[in-house]
């Protein structure tokens, strides 16, 4: 364990999620190469293909460089010295909950997300991944019955390797980047969901993924199918404890929606930070992407980012069928020395494509925080619509914003609208609210909230509320 | 006019202030008493110091008070926070009232009126009691009940803002309002719905300063007292036959008073 590395009394501002699990752990050594790759894919007794898929990706990653393009800044990352599987000692076949360790259970307890039969959350079903590995689903009995699939990544290796042949890679191609390279190599765990023809979801599903471990990386992966005319809405939320090093955290997700399917994906990110001195927090590399394949598809991303010390995400949308709609609506609050380079790709490729994008950037303290957006339409997308908005408010006089739209149109007729603003919270405003009785960080809290009214009407209702708390949180004592 | 007895004791002293703002002194020894029941208008040019002033004793954190005190119900106040101020029962009528965007003006105007319940013992209200208090209130200043789901003041005429101020006041029953420029940008009816919602408002208990440039808003509301403002000072108190005078023979004629004491 690596107890004596938690940051102690360091952080002012409370983060409730920064304990550690004290719990025997079964980690292979640091470091990266062929024989890690065999042993993990050996861990989890996988397939030939999907051996071959990671050392496949190895030997891409290896010719590949660590991209340089966002407006970060951070220490260059050893990957020798990351440990690439780290898993939980449990018993090796667990048919119920109540074989799994009651430490991780009171883990997910104390996080808010309680998995056993009696306390589990009525309306949300729950895939519960702690450092590489899930250690469980709820309701996957009631989902059945619908035919929905909901399971972590690796189960769905053993029991739908049909499914995870046919689609695993094909929205984020282990080519993609650097970073999606990685995780195709070394990915350990993470949730799959499969919608059936004409399925609606009868509830939200929901992955909660926790690092424990203060020295081995996660690399998690994430598979969503919604087949013909189904949807699904899926949440997703992630905390840390608090160590002074930093862990990387490189993420996969792919999406895929059929014809008239709707898949929509809801992010509330809140790994550790760092300090205030920007020591420790987590880097956050990850690359989402949905495939709009069927006719009048849609995918849509709501994201709040908060946590992380370095966020590099780029949630896009491939819009191939004809009308299909891709969405993104963000939200990403940078304080202290945090910083964010995050925004969205919508790839305009078949006709009467339309997209949507709506970003709201708050900075405080000495953070840094980017949009960077890509909008393409294709020679074929005749017909095509995108309209974005990139709203940026500013707190304090130490924080900087940036925005990066581009644009690229091979298709005459087709509409692009790029609205933009950057905005401070006024001395004026502040002093309105207060003379009203509000006080001056709840003012502040209030109008952060106002500004990013348009994303939190997108997130499902008990999102939202934790989204809005969450804001305030971590706007404490930026302001002053 | 100060010297006279009273029955009480005042709401808001304001004894010999000087404040500056950025090295600049701009109010350089007023002194003001408002005694419960008491409508005092003050009067004077663009610069005077007038907004200065109510905005000093509201706690705007731009202004330094370098002499003089302030007190409300007989507590020196320089040092509170404007939310501590309002909460007692200061209220601000803004000459310019700020735009907020993306909050409701529902949840703001809930907001406040809970910090001051709040203060004075009162049971808080959710938004079910709240909706049916501001109902009530929003008659008061013949406003549509479709101003409370806007954004705070965001794309209100000039009118429009002026009504949220008011009815901001109903809301909070403070025991004194100072009310800045309230009626500029009013046309003749909406000023007559401001001037009768302050009326419905304010009682024998509560106290008003009125800061305004015209007459016409003291022929709807007739102040007890008259003060002309010059350079940060108050130069000329009368009753309300001074605001008549002043009318008619414009600020000129007051460019030659000494400050009177």
């Amino acid at each position: 364990m690596v107890n004596e590395n938690l940051v102690k009394n360091v952080v002012k501002e409370p983060y409730k999620y920064g304990f550690i699990t004290d719990i025997e752990t079964e980690k292979i050594e640091k470091g990266l190469n062929e024989d890690i790759i065999k042993l993990i894919s050996q861990k989890k007794e996988e397939p030939k293909f999907l051996l071959d898929f990671r050392l496949k990706a190895f030997k891409k990653w290896q010719k590949m460089k660590e991209p340089d393009w966002a407006a970060l800044g951070y220490k260059k990352i050893d990957y020798q010295d990351i440990i690439y599987y780290s898993a939980p000692k449990q018993k090796e076949k667990i048919s119920s909950l109540d074989e799994v360790d009651p430490k991780l259970l009171e883990t997910f307890d104390k996080l808010g997300i309680p998995l056993t039969e009696q306390k589990k959350l009525t309306n949300v079903a729950v895939d519960a991944v702690f450092d590489s590995v899930s250690i469980a689903t709820t309701f996957r009995e009631e989902l059945a019955e619908h035919g929905v699939i909901f399971c972590s990544i690796s189960e769905a290796v053993k029991n739908h390797a049909d499914l995870i042949e046919k689609y695993l890679g094909t929205v984020v191609p282990a080519s993609d980047n650097y970073f999606a390279a990685l995780n195709s190599a070394v990915f350990s765990d993470g949730s799959f969901v499969y919608i059936p023809k004409g399925v609606t979801c009868p509830m939200d599903l929901s992955s909660y993924f926790r690092i424990n471990s203060g020295d081995s990386g996660q690399f998690e992966r994430t598979l969503i199918i919604a087949e013909e005319s189904s949807s699904v809405s899926y949440l997703e939320g992630c905390t840390a404890p608090m160590f002074d090093t930093n862990t990387l955290h490189a993420a996969v997700v792919e999406l895929i929606a059929l014809d008239d399917a709707s898949i929509k994906y809801s992010t509330v990110q809140n790994w550790y930070a760092g300090d205030e001195e920007g020591i420790g927090g987590i880097f956050n590399f990850v690359t989402k992407r949905g495939k709009c394949l069927g006719k009048r598809s849609k995918i849509s991303w709501s994201q709040v980012e908060t946590g992380s010390a370095i966020t590099w995400k780029y949630p896009s949308c491939l819009l191939l069928g004809e009308e299909s709609v891709g969405e993104f609506y963000s939200v990403a609050l940078t304080n202290n020395l945090q910083q964010a380079d995050t925004g969205t790709k919508m790839i305009h490729i078949g006709p009467k494509t339309k997209s949507t994008i709506v970003s709201k950037g708050i900075s405080a303290g000495n953070s840094k925080n980017s949009y960077r957006g890509l909008v393409k339409i294709g020679t074929k997308a005749t017909g095509s619509r995108n309209y974005s908005q990139c709203d940026s408010m500013l707190i304090g006089d130490q924080a900087s914003a940036n925005t990066f739209p581009y644009i690229k149109s091979q298709q005459p007729n087709s509409e692009i609208e790029h609205e933009a603003s950057t905005c401070r919270i006024s001395e004026d405003q502040l002093f309105y609210l207060q003379s009203r009785g509000i006080e001056f960080e709840e003012a502040v809290s209030m109008m952060v909230s106002g500004f990013c009214r348009d994303v939190f009407n997108q997130l499902p209702m008990e999102f939202a509320a934790e989204a809005d708390k969450l804001l305030a949180l971590k706007l404490e004592g930026s302001v002053g | 006019m100060q010297s006279k007895m009273k029955e009480s004791d005042p709401i808001l002293e304001v004894d010999n202030l000087s404040a500056s703002t950025d090295n600049l002194e701009i109010l350089k020894g007023v002194s003001l008493t408002v005694y419960p029941g008491e409508i005092h208008a003050i009067m004077g040019r663009n610069g005077c110091g007038k907004s200065t002033l109510s905005k000093i004793i509201a706690g705007h954190p731009s202004y330094n008070i370098t002499n003089g005190v302030i007190k409300f119900l007989g507590e020196n106040i320089n040092s509170l926070e404007p939310e501590e101020r309002s909460q007692s029962g200061i209220f601000l009528g803004f000459q310019y009232p700020i735009e907020i965007p993306g909050v409701s003006n529902l949840e703001f105007l809930r907001v406040s009126t809970n910090a001051r319940r709040k203060f004075l013992n009162k049971e808080e209200l959710d938004t079910f009691d709240f909706e049916e208090l501001v109902k009530e209130k929003l008659e008061i200043v013949k406003m549509d009940q479709a101003f409370l789901s806007r954004s705070v003041n965001q794309g209100f005429s000039g009118g429009e803002k002026k009504r949220n101020e008011i009815l901001q006041m109903a809301l909070l029953e403070p025991k004194i309002a100072i009310l800045d420029e309230t009626d500029s940008g009013l046309d003749i009816d909406a000023l007559r719905i401001v001037a009768s919602g302050i009326k419905k408002i304010s009682n024998a208990q509560t106290g008003i300063i009125l800061i305004t440039h015209y007459q016409r808003l003291l022929d709807e509301i007739k102040p007890n007292y008259v003060h002309v403002m010059s350079d940060g000072q108050i130069i000329k108190t009368g009753e309300s036959d001074l605001a008549l005078e002043l009318e008619e023979k414009g600020y000129e004629w007051t460019d030659n008073f000494i400050k009177e004491n």
